[in-house]
């Protein structure tokens, strides 16, 4: 709904500077079901952020124990159960994929979900708001203070709001260094100062974003910053649900005293009593009655605020609700409310979410522990010996992703009578060379490929490696060519 | 739309003004930036400036301004290199003094060689042997198992060092003669010989050449190097005439006009460019190739 604004009302002053001032905002609190709920996501999202580096996951003997690390020095990531290696990095793709699409899932079924309750700068600037309000007091208390200046009091308010919002920040970027390395060690050096410089950087740079964006960014954030609100303009639809103003039981907006008046005479006057408690608990300090709006993250505080108001003068609550324009119009013309979450859009997405989820677990749980590749030698393609045979060189990588050292056999399945060298391993058998690999270790080894000298050979013969784990039974198989000079 | 004034236009629907600019009846709205966003932008501005003092920034006639700390990438990169040199230093001076067959048993010592000798290899030799080792006509092919000089470590490691006919005094020394040139032998000899060579390692020879006739001047001319049988001699850098690899081409005329001008390619010394350790690690590369002996 758009609703005409009057030039007195205009924000900009036309022979103003190019630029506004950030208005202040003070959000009051409030209380109820979505509080309730912000209140419960809050603590489970910083809670998992903040601990999940001290939980441990045996893997064995010599492999990090910390549940969820990323060790970047020998490139590998650990996720519980799961040891990812860097050439595995389609997993975060996937994983990519499945976030997004459940993203869009949310707000096509509750609108901006992600920017209300779950986004990080929501939940820091919530903390952060939190502490203010604790500190200085509820939002009147705290305009009458800013507008008062400076006393004794108010500064010592200040160093204490800025001392825990800094604690509070300084501690969100500690957090962050301990998935790079085993936290109770790296903690141990944190408080020793023995810690490499990396880490003491990475906490200052996180502690002042952390501080600048949740203690004074706030709300700029999502409106100037931020580019998914934008994209998540686009991604609604007329059926999802968004934190609505419903204009046809709100409208006209009438006071208390006026509207007992009005109604004993008989007139029709809405349900909204222009109490502006909706815009005193926003915190990005808009009018959801003006509509939809890219400021809004939906975060439905003024639905607690409003259902305060309307249970205390005895009307339905839920005058402000997750609601379409699709009811709003159903119910001015009389028809009853229809909620459609099962429409083709959210069909799709959430068979989408469970297809790549599913093809993603199929690859986690056949994912291969051995693995080979092998790059056949550019320069020279093939050459050929005194003998006449011909012989071609690859490059072999062997990956052994077990956390312990196994020993390999090589068969090569080439050109008939090929014999198989590896460089610089002695021969036990000569057409079955065995490698030792290292245990978590990718190992680099040149292969010699040699057809035998009477050797009918086409221009290009297939071939084929076959990696056997000689203890497991682990087969890994590769394939490439034999080319001819 | 309404009241046009000199900034453009009111709109009633969003309750601001217009910028004034107007293409094709679509005006656009005048929305203004934070005033957080204008003075990042001028702090990027003033920051831009210390820079230029900072850091070298402009170019001057003969030089450019260097920056308060004579900050240059070149010395970064200078000191990077030296920190690797510091910290492969071990490992070169174990490669500098380890006995060249234990090189390739250890694959610690293996990696490390051929990585350094790959790269010293595309540096030094890649201009005449080609990137890949694989050589053309005249110089040798070091993929394969035929060597003039010899294919162990130890010979391999000899020849890097000290070349052949590259002047120096431990350099390898012989050469193939030009029997025709000096008239050693005529155009018929010469013709003939070339067609028992070709023989040899079972290449077809010309009809109407009296073969047995060329072997008779092969013995004569060219045993004392490539020996009886014609199967070379490493010491003396004469290459096996009865296998299947060729430096120069086992098509007839090449091996007319190797016989009648002779041939020899040189190979510089190296020992004076390289250090020991790096000739050391160049050599198991080569051996590692795939010809090695």
């Amino acid at each position: 709904m758009n609703k005409p604004v009057l030039p007195k009302d205009l924000q900009t002053d036309p022979d103003g500077p190019l630029y506004v001032a950030q208005k202040k905002i003070y959000p009051q609190s409030v209380s109820g079901t979505f509080r309730r709920i912000k209140w419960y996501l809050m603590a489970i999202c910083l809670g998992i952020y903040y601990f999940l580096p001290f939980v441990r996951w045996n893997r064995g003997i010599g492999a990090p124990d910390q549940a969820v690390l990323i060790d970047l020095p020998n490139s590998r990531f650990y996720f519980f159960f799961i040891e990812l290696w860097p050439q595995e990095i389609y997993y975060f793709t996937g994983l990519l994929i499945v976030a997004a699409i459940t993203l869009f899932l949310m707000n096509s079924l509750g609108g901006r979900v992600w920017c209300g309750y779950l986004c990080p700068q929501t939940v820091w600037t919530d903390v952060f708001y939190a502490v203010e309000r604790l500190i200085e007091g509820d939002r009147r208390e705290r305009m009458k203070k800013a507008a008062e200046g400076l006393t004794l009091q108010r500064g010592a308010e200040l160093v204490l709001k800025h001392s825990i919002w800094i604690l509070i920040a300084w501690w969100t970027g500690g957090a962050w260094v301990l998935y790079f390395a085993d936290a109770p060690t790296l903690v141990k050096e944190l408080v020793t100062f023995q810690a490499p410089m990396i880490a003491y950087i990475w906490i200052g740079i996180l502690t002042s974003t952390t501080y600048l964006l949740a203690g004074f960014m706030r709300e700029q954030v999502c409106v100037y910053m931020c580019p998914w609100p934008r994209i998540q303009a686009a991604l609604t639809d007329e059926w999802a649900l968004n934190v609505t103003y419903k204009y046809d039981r709100g409208e006209q907006r009438t006071s208390l005293k006026k509207a007992e008046q009005a109604r004993a005479q008989g007139e029709k006057v809405g349900d909204c009593i222009d109490c502006n408690q909706c815009v005193a608990v926003c915190p990005t300090g808009i009018d959801i009655r003006d509509g939809s709006q890219l400021d809004c993250i939906q975060c439905g505080l003024c639905i607690d605020a409003c259902d305060t108001v309307m249970k205390k003068i005895g009307r339905e609550t839920r005058l402000i609700g997750y609601d379409n324009d699709i009811n709003i119009h159903r119910r001015m013309e009389g028809k009853p409310e229809v909620f459609r979450m099962v429409r083709p859009r959210t069909v799709v997405y959430s068979a989408l979410i469970v297809g790549v989820g599913a093809i993603m677990l199929y690859a986690l749980m056949t994912r291969s522990l051995l693995d080979v590749n092998v790059l056949h030698d550019r320069n020279p393609l093939a050459v050929r010996l005194s003998d006449g045979s011909v012989r071609n060189a690859y490059t072999m990588r062997l990956l052994n992703k077990r956390a312990f050292d196994r020993v390999v056999a090589i068969d090569v399945e080439g050109p008939a009578g090929a014999q198989v060298q590896v460089v610089g391993v002695d021969q036990i058998t000569p057409e079955r060379p065995t490698i030792v690999l290292g245990r978590d270790q990718t190992t680099e080894l040149r292969v010699l490929v040699t057809s035998s000298p009477d050797a009918q050979l086409a221009p290009s013969t297939p071939v084929k490696f076959h990696i056997t784990d000689i203890g497991l039974g682990e087969v890994a198989s590769t394939s490439d060519n034999f080319v001819t000079p | 739309m309404a009241e046009h004034d000199k900034h453009g236009t009111f709109d009633e629907v969003t309750g601001k003004h217009t910028t004034g600019h107007e293409w094709d009846g679509i005006e656009e709205l005048n929305t203004p930036l934070p005033r957080w966003w204008v003075l990042t932008f001028y702090a990027c501005i003033i920051w831009s400036f210390a820079y230029w003092a900072v850091y070298p920034a402009w170019p001057l006639v003969q030089s450019y301004t260097t920056g308060w700390f004579n900050y240059s990438s070149r010395a970064d990169v200078a000191v990077e290199l030296a920190k690797l040199e510091a910290i492969r230093g071990d490992k070169m001076a174990a490669l500098a003094t380890a006995p060249l067959a234990d090189i390739e048993k250890d694959p610690g010592m293996l990696a490390m060689a051929r990585a350094r000798g790959k790269a010293v290899f595309g540096d030094n030799c890649a201009a005449c042997h080609g990137t890949g080792a694989a050589g053309s006509k005249g110089f040798p092919n070091l993929n394969d198992d035929d060597w003039l000089w010899g294919g162990t470590l130890e010979q391999i490691e000899q020849t890097i060092k000290y070349g052949a006919r590259s002047g120096h005094a431990e350099a390898h020394e012989g050469q193939m003669l030009a029997f025709g040139q000096s008239g050693t032998l005529n155009k018929d000899e010469i013709v003939t010989v070339a067609n028992y060579v070709r023989s040899l390692s079972g290449l077809s020879t010309r009809p109407g050449v009296d073969v047995a006739a060329g072997g008779k001047i092969f013995a004569e001319n060219c045993t004392v190097c490539h020996g009886d049988e014609a199967k070379g001699n490493p010491d003396l850098g004469a290459p096996n005439l009865t296998d299947r690899i060729w430096l120069y081409g086992s098509d007839e005329a090449t091996i007319i006009e190797t016989v009648t001008n002779g041939r020899a390619g040189v190979m510089p010394a190296w020992i004076d460019r390289l250090d020991p350790g790096t000739i050391k690690a160049m050599a198991v590369y080569v051996h590692s190739l795939g010809g090695g002996k």
